[in-house]
């Protein structure tokens, strides 16, 4: 599984992208759903809960945490920027 | 000067024509903010042809500005920028209404403003002002053309068009002090507020004359160290569109309740001082005072057991924001201290030593 990484959640991770094993070898829990992900992500990366607002995306698409997920899909964390 | 052969080649464009420069002469457009994004997205609705252009503004011209604020010169540093932004859109085109108002985007004045203009564009450079700027065109009906930016990011969309979804459909809650660096922190790299400003000018056009298809319920993420971009659909949170007041407040960093001290008069002070300088490790290492404590600002609440509370606690950083939010995110927890920030950082504290 692809998760394309925006704004700040780039810097908390430190690359452009993270990539996620679908199979698991050591018998850790895959996550299957957007709210599961977002668990995973937070223990590997505790910074990331500090975050109010953070949109995922699953190919494209504005996901709610029931959604499923599934290893072909591409997801992208996007958080609000506040540039101007 | 004659209109019919200055937007010719607009004209000529088959499928815009001089019935859809005739709605761009008919418009009028609120630009909120006039830094980075606010300065391409004027100066190209200027030049298109936009009837009236509304400037929301307060802010004075500043050195580091100049790097994407290209409409402001040397000459200009220290003036107001909705000053200048006059002057120079005035000989862009005399033809176009403009109308400066010389404050920020307030509780008390965001609908009043908001309510004489068809568009709304945000150029705003802090959550505040963006997600008043979304209740207010929510409450006042008007569609609102989104950009922000992070580092080599931009987002664009069109929100509240038409039915469509809102900003807080996207980002429902407003992000606490420090949770997301602005470009204050983070820098940013002149060129690209240019092309998010311009991407919003191009929805501003859409939306005014109907033409090609407006970015509303998609979300434009742009990268600009790789040149993608990628489009997230999302849709309307029916919630988000019965807003029917404002919030009280929007989390505005007010000067009210923080004392600041000019770094002038800093400077000036005999007694040693518990300073504490916020800014990161990077910041820190490339120059600081002698006296300065460091503690970056996201480990404050952890490290304040190693301030002295029977003694003031003044506040560095670079430009005076971070510190700004230091003293309040120490306030809370300490309400009795006395917590000063230093205005202006050590940009100003620079500035007196040469």
């Amino acid at each position: 599984m692809t998760i394309l990484l925006f704004g700040v959640t780039k810097d908390i991770v430190g690359s452009p992208s993270l990539s996620i094993p679908t199979t698991s070898i050591t018998g850790k829990s895959i996550p299957k759903t957007v709210k599961e992900l977002r668990v995973f992500l937070g223990n590997a990366y505790p910074e990331l809960n500090k975050l109010s607002s953070l949109a995922i995306a699953v190919n494209n698409n504005y996901a709610h945490d029931d959604n499923e997920i599934n290893s072909y899909d591409e997801i992208a964390l996007i958080p609000p920027v506040s540039g101007g | 000067m004659n209109s019919l052969s200055r937007y010719r080649r607009q004209e000529n464009l088959e499928s815009f024509g001089s019935n859809n420069q005739s709605k761009l002469l008919n418009s009028r457009v609120l630009i909120v903010g006039l830094g980075g994004l606010g300065i391409p997205v004027a100066q190209y609705l200027n030049a298109m042809g936009i009837g009236t252009l509304g400037l929301v503004e307060n802010d004075r011209i500043e050195l580091h500005n100049l790097q994407r604020q290209v409409l402001y010169t040397e000459t200009d540093v220290g003036r107001a920028k909705l000053t200048v932004a006059l002057e120079k859109l005035r000989i862009q085109n005399s033809n176009t209404e403009l109308k400066p108002y010389p404050t920020f985007l307030t509780v008390e004045n965001a609908i009043d403003i908001i309510s004489d203009f068809d568009v709304v564009v945000d150029a705003t450079d802090n959550f505040a002002t963006r997600y008043l700027l979304n209740d207010a065109c929510v409450i006042a009906k008007k569609p609102f053309i989104y950009g922000a930016l992070h580092a080599f990011e931009g987002q664009v969309s069109v929100f509240n068009y038409k039915g469509g979804p809102t900003y807080r459909c996207l980002f429902p809650d407003v992000p606490k002090i420090n949770e997301i660096p602005n470009c204050d922190v983070n820098g940013v790299l002149g060129v690209l507020p240019g092309i998010i400003g311009s991407l919003q000018v191009l929805e501003v056009v859409k939306v005014i004359t109907g033409i090609g298809e407006a970015l509303s319920g998609k979300l434009l993420l742009y990268d600009g160290m790789s040149q993608t971009t990628q489009k997230i659909r999302f849709e309307a949170n029916a919630k988000n569109q019965e807003i029917d007041r404002l919030q009280d407040d929007y989390g505005f960093s007010g000067c009210e309740t923080v004392a600041e001290i000019t770094a002038e008069a800093f400077m000036a002070l005999e007694t040693p001082v518990q300073l504490i300088d916020v800014r990161t490790q990077k910041e820190y290492m490339e120059n600081h005072m002698d006296n300065a404590i460091h503690i970056p600002i996201d480990e404050l609440v952890q490290e304040s057991s190693c301030l002295d509370f029977r003694y003031p606690v003044y506040f560095l950083c670079q430009s005076g924001k971070r510190s700004e939010a230091a003293v309040k995110l120490v306030q809370e927890r300490h309400p009795d201290s006395v917590l000063i920030s230093i205005s202006g950082g050590m940009n100003e504290i620079a500035s007196l030593c040469h």
